[in-house]
């Protein structure tokens, strides 16, 4: 039944991208864009428009999946304003490109989706945060934005209702952590993208200290969805929430999976949340390479942490990889590993990344990322030993918003691959230090340091 | 009244107070170590040292309810029912680990660090942190740049607490420092060309938990054991900042500020902090001398008073020595007498100084000495005030001086009534630190100028001063006084506030505090005790009552239930 419906599925947010010359407001139009806005702001009071998306119960498509219309509940009622609306658009998670496919090929998707978002929350200034890696990102969306306030889809009087909106363009200048909300208000506000200490939420006190949303590309390309097709469209697709657990709202809608690594057709696939990780690969991703058999995927992108080749039925859904000891859905970015591939190379490759994108704030992510890279420098340099995996084990444990030790989750995710990857595939590790270290695999000594590995 | 729970110590804040862990726990003598958390600077709990358990005891059932995780103290709130673990197996392995995090990358130059003694991190260390090292070990020793003209940083010691950078920003509001790079290789900084020149920028060597910021000045000039404390105020200019003076053997090596909520905060400026240079000035007058026939001879301390007395009543020399006392009789013509007093004398050295005068003379002339001038009042964006006013007493012998004369004399008004009517003896304290900064040689101000100085020349002038002045060359007794940390007794800042203390550190040799020669000129018993006298300014004049008990630490405000 599975197969049926995956291969039946008729892609919604990727509907266009196919098109020629789709990033234009012609062809968008044609295909009956900007429709919708128009409606809702005829006939729809935005009250009512915020209680529709509030309804559908849409998870945020960033990672962490917090319901949207929840969040734009906490905004303060009778604010007198402004209030500001960003759009996440600084996709640095490794293996992420949903939302670069979204803003290169069908930028008014999101854009609609953004002027809907903002008219809900009477946000009248909106910033889009756009990774600096994405110049064609950047050139489509700005195009577009002008477009829009050329035809009057922008600027005052939105389609001449009385809603106004400004929409600006913003490159970010490549760091990770300004994909966290209150770095990326920080970065915008011109600062050093420091996260800030919450409370207050972005919602109470954000950019410019006034209540602001940050939401991601996709989730506005799903307010679109909706608003065009529905709340019962939206929620016929996904997983319904867990009855046993009262805190689960249910995965619905849509979801772009990119699926890269060793497969035989990488790329960004829609589906309905809840496919399982080897239906993505299999049925999308035409099975893992050369014939041979994976090993690990990452579930979300790098920060989720690992499954195992036993475990790739874990469905993709919001609660899904959480049952396989990771982090969560994440960006629901699948990276497949195949047998030949080294998880001692794999770790020190995601610490490397991590120790390199620490924002360096609060002291157990920025010296416990560094120092987990140089423990794994000096397992490859084989210098190893079996200490050190009891205290990477240690140092994952001890970083992050979970344990309370961190302002951020940048640390949970620098964390979760270390936890995952030693704990699932620990004889690898030991079979790898004893190998190499065979007469010092055993000591307990502090162990002179390597020279410094050099991040920058 | 609002009720938090310390490690199931019940304690109990005010309504309006508005706490954070770490001061709850403070207040039941609980200590929360922290980096980054202080008290004048905004909150970015980013050093997680202070990790504590937290959780709510419900008002109705008395059950309490931990959070599952850790939470910074510094940005936790203290309300009714807030619960605080300090001491638990879950905390204590927080603080271990942070410790660790932070030495990873420290040299441990101890040995050679200006901070060691008084380091957060050997202090944590020690308390909370692990017996042997895990991480990889890598011996250096730090980087070191020069941030401006009086603070060094030495890089590698540096815990990312980001104090100083916050200063700058907010209080001093010139935004020097700054943080660059990024993960493990942050550092602090300054912007190429634009060093730390601000005028608090001494502070942020304060503020440093570890030894990454040094102090010019300070640096490698004496290990923080050897030295002692003594709470004072600066006399820099008339905000009167509390301030703790650091000696070894009478030789003070730093000034830093006290914590005083009225006054100045937690800060103080490099101009008071590096102002004290001329107390050890070789140039200080040294010894008390007596003009005899128009040539200065030396005066013995012992032979003062009679040599005073005989100044003062115009009596010959050889026969006061068989009674120092004021004449009781008045079979000699009433002479007309006049005191200065200075600025930089305490409200004590001014008391018993009128009171001696007023001994020989009831209407002695009282006037306030030169007040000395730079520039105009500067404030910073905290509320922090640099005054223009150079003296740090002005306003107390102001007060002193309209409760004896009802009036206030200025110096420049003195002077042109002693041109009309020349005085017979006229007493001059002082106390003025060389006019331009730390260089002695160059005292002759303007207010001093020989023309001004014209309706002196007739009188007998006792002149009492630290450094060589033109008034100083014209005395017929030269009487060296003390500097700032040398006496004891109370400054009144601009803002009415008394503040008391005790010398720091001894005078040299040859010299006499002021307040030590008016107890001994009064006849008083014993040692020059500043409190006593204190205590009888404060019963006499309505406008010290408030000084009547004993001062705290922070100073008493005399306006207090004063109908101004």
């Amino acid at each position: 039944m599975r197969l049926n419906l995956l291969s039946e599925f008729e892609p919604i947010l990727l509907a266009n991208i196919h098109r020629e010359h789709s990033h234009t407001l012609r062809v968008y139009e044609e295909q009956g864009g900007y429709r919708s806005l128009k409606r809702v702001l005829a006939d729809q009071p935005r009250e009512a428009f915020r209680d529709l998306i509030k309804g559908s119960a849409l998870r945020g498509r960033g990672g962490a999946g917090f319901p949207c219309g929840l969040k734009w509940t906490f905004l303060p009622e009778n604010h007198p304003g402004p209030v500001y609306f960003c759009l996440n658009a600084d996709e640095s998670e490794p293996g992420t490109f949903n939302n670069r496919i979204l803003m290169e090929e069908d930028p008014h998707q999101v854009l609609e989706g953004l002027i809907l978002s903002c008219y809900a929350t009477k946000a009248s200034t909106a910033y889009i945060y756009l990774r600096y890696e994405y110049p064609l990102a950047y050139k489509r969306l700005q195009s577009a934005i002008d477009e829009l306030y050329a035809a009057g889809y922008l600027g005052d009087a939105v389609c001449g209702s009385e809603f106004s909106l400004n929409i600006y363009l913003h490159r970010g200048a490549a760091a990770y952590i300004c994909g966290e909300e209150t770095g990326l208000i920080e970065s915008l506000e011109g600062r050093r993208a420091w996260p800030r200490i919450k409370p207050p939420f972005p919602a109470v006190e954000g950019a410019f200290r006034k209540p602001t949303v940050v939401n991601n590309v996709e989730t506005a390309a799903c307010v679109k969805q909706i608003a065009d097709r529905g709340v019962d469209w939206f929620r016929s697709l996904g997983t319904p929430p867990d009855p046993n657990n009262p805190r689960d709202p249910g995965s619905f809608g849509p979801k772009l999976y990119c699926l890269s690594g060793h497969v035989e057709k990488p790329g960004c696939y829609e589906a309905p949340l809840g496919i399982t990780v080897s239906e993505l690969i299999n049925d999308f991703g035409g099975g893992v390479w050369k014939g041979r058999k994976a090993k690990a995927a990452v579930p979300g992108g790098i920060s989720m942490g690992l499954l195992t080749a036993d475990e790739l039925d874990c469905k993709l859904d919001f609660s899904g990889p959480g049952k396989y000891g990771c982090l969560g859905l994440g960006t629901a970015a699948v990276v497949v590993l195949d047998e030949t591939v080294s998880i001692v190379d794999f770790l020190h490759n995601t610490c490397r990344f991590f120790a390199h994108e620490s924002c360096g704030q609060c002291t157990p992510c920025r010296e416990g990322t560094s120092w987990s890279l140089k423990m794994l420098d000096r397992i490859r340099a084989g210098q190893g030993r079996l200490l050190d995996l009891d205290l990477l084990l240690e140092i994952g444990d001890f970083i992050g918003i979970m344990p309370g030790t961190t302002i951020c989750g940048l640390a949970d995710g620098a964390a979760w691959p270390i936890k995952n990857a030693i704990r699932k595939f620990r004889d690898e590790f030991e079979q790898y230090i004893k190998r190499t270290n065979p007469t010092g695999y055993m000591e307990t000594s502090p162990p002179l340091a390597l020279e410094l590995h050099s991040i920058h | 009244m609002a009720i938090v729970l310390i490690n199931g110590q019940e304690v109990e804040i005010g309504d309006d107070e508005r706490l954070n862990g770490i001061q709850v726990a403070a207040r039941v003598g609980v200590e929360v170590p922290h980096y980054c958390w202080h008290p004048g600077l905004s909150v970015v709990a980013s050093c997680r040292m202070c990790l504590v358990e937290t959780g709510k005891r419900d008002a109705d059932s008395g059950e309490i309810s931990m959070l599952p995780k850790l939470v910074p103290g510094c940005q936790t709130p203290a309300r009714d029912g807030t619960v605080f673990v300090t001491d638990s197996e879950k905390v204590r392995q927080a603080r271990a680990m942070v410790e660790e995090d932070l030495l990873i990358r420290h040299p441990v130059d101890c040995p050679i660090c200006d901070k060691a003694g008084e380091c957060h991190l050997q202090d944590y260390h020690f308390e909370h942190g692990r017996s042997e090292r895990r991480a990889d070990i890598k011996p250096f020793h730090s980087r070191r740049r020069e941030l401006g003209d009086t603070v060094a940083l030495f890089v590698d010691r540096c815990v990312m607490c980001t104090r100083c950078v916050r200063f700058t920003r907010e209080v001093s509001g010139d935004a020097e420092l700054m943080v660059v790079h990024r993960g493990a290789h942050e550092e602090i900084d300054v912007f190429p060309g634009f060093p730390l020149e601000n005028k608090l920028s001494g502070n942020v060597v304060d503020l440093c938990p570890v030894g990454a910021l040094g102090d010019l000045d300070f640096l490698y000039s004496q290990r923080v054991w050897f030295m002692k404390q003594h709470a004072s105020v600066c006399a820099g200019c008339s905000t009167g900042c509390s301030i703790q003076v650091e000696e070894n053997q009478d030789r003070i090596h730093r000034l830093k500020p006290r914590e005083n909520p009225h006054i100045n905060q937690w800060w103080m400026c490099d101009e008071g902090r590096y102002g004290w240079k001329y107390v050890h000035d070789n140039a200080r007058c040294l010894a008390p001398r007596q003009k005899i026939e128009g040539v200065l001879q030396p005066l013995d301390w012992s032979d003062a008073p009679a040599a005073l007395h005989a100044a003062l009543t115009g009596e010959a020399g050889e026969n006061s020595n068989s009674k120092n006392s004021p004449p009781k009789n008045s079979n000699s013509k009433k002479r007309r007498l006049a005191a200065v007093l200075s600025p930089f004398l305490t409200v004590e050295e001014a008391y018993l100084l009128a009171t001696y005068i007023r001994q020989y003379d009831e209407n002695a002339v009282l006037a306030l000495g030169r007040i000395p001038q730079a520039g105009a009042d500067e404030s910073f964006p905290n509320g922090f005030t640099i005054r223009a006013e150079k003296c740090p007493n002005r306003r107390g012998v102001e007060m002193l001086l309209s409760a004896l004369t009802g009036d206030v004399l200025s110096w420049e008004s003195f002077l042109e009534q002693a041109a009309e009517t020349p005085f017979d003896a006229v007493w001059i304290s002082g106390g003025y630190p060389p006019a331009d900064g730390n260089d002695a040689a160059s005292k002759e101000e303007e207010s001093l100028a020989p023309e001004l100085l014209a309706g002196l020349a007739s009188s007998t002038l006792i002149v009492q001063d630290l450094f060589a002045s033109a008034l100083w060359r014209q005395a017929d007794i030269q009487l060296p006084g003390a500097a700032f940390v040398e006496r004891s007794g109370s400054f009144v800042n601009a803002g009415n506030r008394l503040q008391s203390f005790e010398w720091a550190i001894r005078p040299p040799a040859g010299v006499m505090t002021e307040g030590q020669l008016y107890w001994r000129l009064l006849d008083r018993d014993g040692l020059y005790n500043a409190r006593r006298v204190l205590e009888d300014v404060a019963r006499e004049h309505i406008a010290f009552a408030a000084a009547t008990s004993e001062i705290p630490a922070t100073g008493v405000d005399l306006l207090l239930n004063q109908l101004v």
